[in-house]
């Protein structure tokens, strides 16, 4: 029965249809219904992403739930909807942070609790059709459109300095999506299409693929955050309420993750060869380069949005080694890694960032300086949060593990001395880590403050341990993960290896 | 019940003893929560024994269990599995049977403490890692356990989360060790180059042949490498290559530098100290400080191939038995002393390794699992009579009122430095007759310094010892009175440690020296028998004893103990005077040859300065202000044109960039 139905699309507009409903509906007069509409609609997606796990179909590369409608025949731009090995866990990811957001906004947001729920909705919507739209145009759409409700969610809920923060946000995505936006076009006048498996096929000339690659490289670096293009990242993350940091933090940095994986290396393989080399350097500089910034950082979201950036350095590092790997075992693991770390990442970083939402709840400080010995009064919420600064780190048995041990294993083939900067990690992850958690857990109960602190509500439990077992399943049994995603990823080493120009790939 | 039923019995019970204590600690209670705990622990241990006495007496045959597949793409399978061979076995039996008698302790030492539950639960699950550290059968759990072990002991090192000197010591431990963990995982990195598999089983396999074809053909071991074609060389940087078998034996001793606390990763150890006493007896003496040495144990098909890693390995392992062993002789903290005594100890298995003689090293870590354990025990015990007193110069005269931990202490001296007869002596000896045997360029350094390690060892033994336990008591009259022997929960763990450190090299040096005990489990090249010297001379536990009195090796103890008996008993005044002498040399020693000031000045605050920098100048200055904030002024300008036109600008960008997006569409419409 569920077969039939157009599922993707219920991912998109089931929560941007109620959002709007509850926008322009009887907003904070009937607040508990809209709270009780938003997360009944969270988790409706919750088990419609879920379900969509459940009938994948793990065996195959092909696109899967494929819905396809003509939407602007004059351009041959369609409403084409489908999911692969890599979309789908992005998506499920979404809907599963989209619903802990609601659920935790219900204690934490106090003004105009109504629209926040919406915006939130909205938002998960619209990421889920980033990551399902199978026509260029489409996907841009939903890429462009997801940054409104993420403008709003700051400009309205967010701190003191959030005209400056969405200012730098807007300027750093909009001028990377604008030079997006007209190599599609390119691309789909003369492809005569717009589907991006066409865009796939179409071939281009070197030069071609050099402009292309490098609107692309705007868009997703601005997005991911690459080194030099990332500053947006922490002070928009310093001034976002905590559900707008979490999406920011967990899902949409990975849209630039998703947009290496389903544009660069697929559309223009000889570019992404070309320059590779250079990617791979700046990964690195994020990998160490931040690494060391963090560690210099004294608020608290500012370090993990810092930490957030070199993790993410390990995606792309992960995606552009493999033009320098030659066997599939090893692409794949570099691949596996990259797409494990951005989960694992959307986890962990979520997690962090509620996990300073439920400090920031009950003092009002960001600030390092301001806490310590909150374990007296916290103890439930320390362990917690011990887990997720561990993972950060990159235990073993933590997800934050499996991608970066996979890129790291993979690009000491490639070359050792890319291993070993980005093994520097370790040191440099665990020190920023552990040294925030010394400073705000441990010691003596610093103030009167600190030892008023209640610990966590059922609510944040709920959230937090959620995040918690997912973390530890995903570091003990990443199998499942990688099962979905291995023929998609194969597919795409397949096709980014395979040069468009005739020349050796 | 089957074999991998009994060795996943093993792994979980303790790991479920964790979880029940860790999560319903506070509804168990403590009585409960220390009983659940104690019972999984029982349970591994008992089936340990039994794999054990199977490869000790029976005719057990190693095995290799695959449990379930950590991940699969691409023809490459990364399992969870197990390992199961005479190593492993022994392994198994030392980390269980000191776990469980530290389990059994702490019911008394930590009587009192508000953590008590979360206490055990720390416990337990160390054990549960360490299993999975030892029992692994491949490179990827290995590692998982190794980082386990360490995050157990960051800790229970910060167990008294207040004291702002334990949380310092286990963020140090646990940064320190993963410097060794990023050498580490270069070398897991490097072993999948060459290998394509993370598995032990293969990569033995293919060792196995190299020797097989170094035997028959009698080729040297390059030129047996280069028919593997495991030979590939290895470009470090620049013009210098390296076999890749060196590069990969070296990045896994930079790991077993961390954990196993070599010189220079070798910091974190002393400050560990900071943890409870139990732990130092279980984590930081007996199990996971050894890890290091097992796991070059475990890789002795790698390490066989290369000598320039195995000249490392003894260099270092030689300078940490020494050096480290006199900063024991100025320490004046009673666990101080006895974790620079592990460090020298541990030096000495390391030589060991460096050597080829890897039974030599196993057997002494597993006899010094036992006194040292012993050691930091009893230790513990006199530091609770006391009332949490560690500092040496205030006991005094105690063998009177604390008489089981005073000869179960003297047990464990003795073992320690070497006394015929006592466990110590047999694992010992056979490192000092390997180390005279070995060829190659740092034997004769790591002779040297294995020799004058007896002297130091006997030395700060006795010196503590003597301090503690005899002598003019420094405790006023009333509290030297008040002092009662510890409850029978702390002495009786002592009495069971006391045995084997007693008895254990006298019951099993045959076995496992001389005889074939270790069998396959460990690999040594013909060339590099040094062990064959030790095979020779020795025709029983009894008679080896006998001639061990004999020895320039005792004297070497014998002048050791002499004079820690005059400097502390008939001449107190020499002390003070050779200190005064020796000042530089003092001063030298008591800062502990300034480690901890250079790495905290140079890596510590130097890394958060570069950090700081960088943030200010490279962030800030020139990304944002420079690049960033100079185009967002011109878009400021036009920003205020917008202004004008309508209030409030948020919205506006988000309104201009929709309109923007409709006006690009309807541009390429009405173009199309």
């Amino acid at each position: 029965m569920l077969e039939q139905l157009p599922i993707l699309s219920f991912l998109i507009w089931i929560p941007v249809i109620g959002g709007l409903v509850i926008m322009f509906g009887p907003g904070d007069r009937l607040l508990s219904i809209s709270q009780r509409v938003g997360i009944l609609l969270g988790i409706i997606t919750l088990l419609l992403s879920c379900w969509l796990a459940w009938a994948f179909a793990t065996n195959t590369a092909d696109m899967q739930f494929v819905e396809a409608s003509r939407w602007i025949p004059s351009l041959n731009i369609r409403y084409e909807l489908a999911i692969d090995g890599i979309s789908l866990p992005l998506i499920v990811l979404t809907s599963l942070i989209g619903l802990l957001v609601l659920i935790s906004a219900t204690a934490s947001i106090k003004k105009r609790q109504s629209q926040y729920f919406a915006a939130v909705l909205m938002m998960t919507g619209l990421m889920n059709g980033v990551f399902a739209a199978q026509d260029a145009i489409l996907f841009y759409v939903f890429w462009e459109a997801m940054l409104i409700p993420m403008f709003l969610l700051i400009g309205i809920w967010g701190g003191p300095n959030r005209i400056y923060a969405t200012v730098k946000f807007f300027l750093f995505t909009f001028f990377g999506s604008i030079f997006m936006l007209v190599a599609l076009i390119y691309m789909g006048r003369e492809a005569d299409s717009f589907a991006i498996s066409d865009l796939q096929k179409l071939p281009l000339s070197l030069t071609e693929q050099k402009w292309i690659f490098l609107a692309f490289l705007l868009a997703f670096a601005v997005k991911i955050p690459m080194f030099p293009v990332h500053t947006w990242l922490p002070d928009a993350h310093v001034e976002a309420p905590t559900g707008g940091s979490v999406i920011l933090a967990a899902i949409m940095l990975k849209m630039g993750g998703y947009g290496f994986l389903r544009f660069s290396l697929p559309v223009t393989p000889d570019a992404v060869a070309e320059y590779a080399y250079w990617l791979i350097l700046f990964s690195l500089i994020a990998i160490v380069y931040i690494g060391l910034v963090a560690l210099a950082q004294k608020d608290m979201k500012k370090l993990i949005a810092y930490s957030s950036i070199a993790h993410m350095g390990f995606v792309t590092l992960g995606t552009f080694i493999i033009v320098y790997l030659t066997a599939m075992q090893a692409q794949s693991m570099a691949l596996q890694g990259a797409m494990v770390q951005m989960i694992s990442h959307g986890l962990v970083s979520g997690a962090l960032f509620f996990s300073i939402g439920v400090l920031y709840d009950r003092m009002h400080s960001r600030d390092i300086a301001d806490y310590g010995g909150v374990v007296n009064s916290m103890p439930v919420f320390a362990s917690l949060l011990m887990l997720f600064i561990l993972a950060n780190a990159g235990l073993p048995g933590t997800s934050g593990f499996v991608g970066e041990f996979f890129v790291i294993i993979a690009s000491f083939q490639a070359d050792w001395r890319i291993a070993m900067v980005a093994g520097l990690t370790l040191i440099l992850a665990a020190a920023y880590s552990l040294w925030v958690y010394k400073r705000v857990i441990f010691g003596k109960t610093a103030n009167e403050a600190v030892a008023r602190l209640d610990d966590v509500t059922k609510r944040e439990r709920l959230v937090l341990f959620t995040l918690a077992i997912l973390i530890i399943a995903l570091g003990v049994y990443p199998q499942p993960l990688i099962e979905i995603m291995q023929p998609s990823l194969e597919k795409i080493i397949e096709s980014a290896t395979l040069s468009k120009i005739g020349g050796i790939g | 019940m089957s074999m991998q039923t009994q060795l996943l019995l093993i792994v979980l019970a303790p790991l479920v003893g964790a979880m029940l204590a860790g999560l319903l600690g506070s509804r168990l209670g403590k009585r409960l929560t220390h009983r659940l705990t104690i019972v999984g622990v029982l349970i591994s241990f008992l089936l340990s024994l039994r794999i054990f006495w199977g490869f000790l007496y029976g005719n057990a045959t190693p095995v290799d269990i695959t449990v379930y597949y950590w991940a699969s793409f691409s023809e490459l399978s990364i399992q969870i599995g197990f390992m199961i061979d005479s190593l492993s076995a022994l392994m198994m039996v030392v980390v269980t049977f000191v776990s469980l008698m530290v389990h059994i302790y702490s019911i008394g030492y930590m009587h009192d403490d508000n953590g008590y539950q979360r206490f055990f639960s720390y416990l337990s699950l160390f054990t549960f890692s360490m299993l999975m550290l030892v029992m692994a059968n491949n490179f990827l759990q290995l590692f998982f356990g190794w980082e386990a072990v360490g995050l157990v002991s960051y800790l229970l090192i910060g167990f008294w989360y207040q004291k702002e000197s334990a949380i310092f010591a286990n963020m140090k431990a646990f940064l320190v060790n993963r410097v060794g963990d990023f050498g580490f995982i270069l070398g897991i990195a490097a072993i999948f180059l060459l290998f394509g598999t993370f598995d032990y089983a293969p990569i033995f396999k293919t060792m196995g042949q190299a020797e097989e074809i170094m035997k028959i053909s009698e080729r040297s071991a390059e030129n047996a490498l280069g028919l593997m074609s495991l030979d590939g060389s290895f470009v470090a940087w620049g013009d210098i290559s390296w076999p890749i078998i060196t590069f990969i034996c070296i990045c896994l001793f930079i790991g077993a530098m961390g954990k196993s606390a070599q010189v220079p990763l070798h910091v974190w150890l002393p400050d560990s100290m900071e943890g409870p006493t139990p732990i130092s007896a279980l984590i930081h003496a007996a199990t996971m400080v050894t890890a290091g040495v097992f796991m070059v144990a475990r890789m002795s098909p790698l390490f066989e191939f290369s000598e320039t890693a195995l000249t490392l390995v003894t260099i270092i392992g030689a300078i940490t038995a020494l050096f480290m062993g006199l900063v024991a002789i100025v320490q004046s903290d009673i666990k101080r002393i006895i974790a620079y005594s592990t460090l020298s100890q541990l030096g000495y298995m390391v030589v060991a390794l460096g050597v080829s003689a890897y039974s030599a090293a196993i057997f002494h870590l597993f006899t010094h699992a036992f006194f040292k354990a012993l050691l930091f025990l009893g230790a513990g015990s006199v530091i609770v009579a006391l009332h949490h007193e560690q500092n040496i110069h205030k006991m005094g005269g105690l063998y009177k009122r604390l008489p089981f931990t005073y000869w179960t202490t003297l047990i464990g001296t003795l073992a320690l430095i070497g006394t015929p007869f006592f466990a110590g002596f047999y694992s010992k000896d056979a490192i000092i007759m390997a180390t005279e045997q070995a060829q190659g360029p740092a034997a004769s350094f790591a002779y040297f310094a294995v020799m004058a390690g007896v002297v130091i060892t006997a030395l700060y033994s006795f010196r503590m010892l003597l301090v503690v336990f005899h002598g003019k008591t420094k405790l006023d009259q009333q509290q030297f009175s008040q002092l009662t022997e510890s409850p029978r929960v702390i002495t009786w763990p002592l009495i069971a440690l006391a045995v084997p450190s007693l008895m254990i090299g006298w019951l099993m040096t045959g076995t496992m020296l001389d005889g074939d005990y270790f069998g396959k489990s460990l690999m040594v090249l013909t060339g590099h028998d040094t062990m064959q010297a030790f095979r020779e001379e020795f025709t029983g536990a009894m008679s080896f004893a006998v001639h061990g009195f004999m020895t320039p090796v005792f004297g070497l103890m014998l002048t050791g103990v002499m004079t820690a008996v005059i400097f502390v008993w008939l001449k107190p005044g020499w002390g003070a005077t050779a200190g005064k002498m020796l000042s530089p040399v003092n001063r030298l020693l008591e800062r502990k040859y300034y480690f901890d000031e250079v790495y905290q000045k140079v890596f510590a605050k130097g890394s958060h300065s570069l950090g700081d920098v960088l943030w200010q100048y490279g962030d800030k200055a020139v990304i944002d202000d420079g690049i960033i904030n100079s185009g967002a002024q011109t878009l400021g300008r036009i920003g205020q044109v917008l202004r004008k036109l309508q209030s409030g600008y948020l919205y506006h960008y988000a309104l201009v960039m929709v309109l923007g997006l409709v006006g690009l569409l309807l541009w390429i419409l009405l173009r199309g």
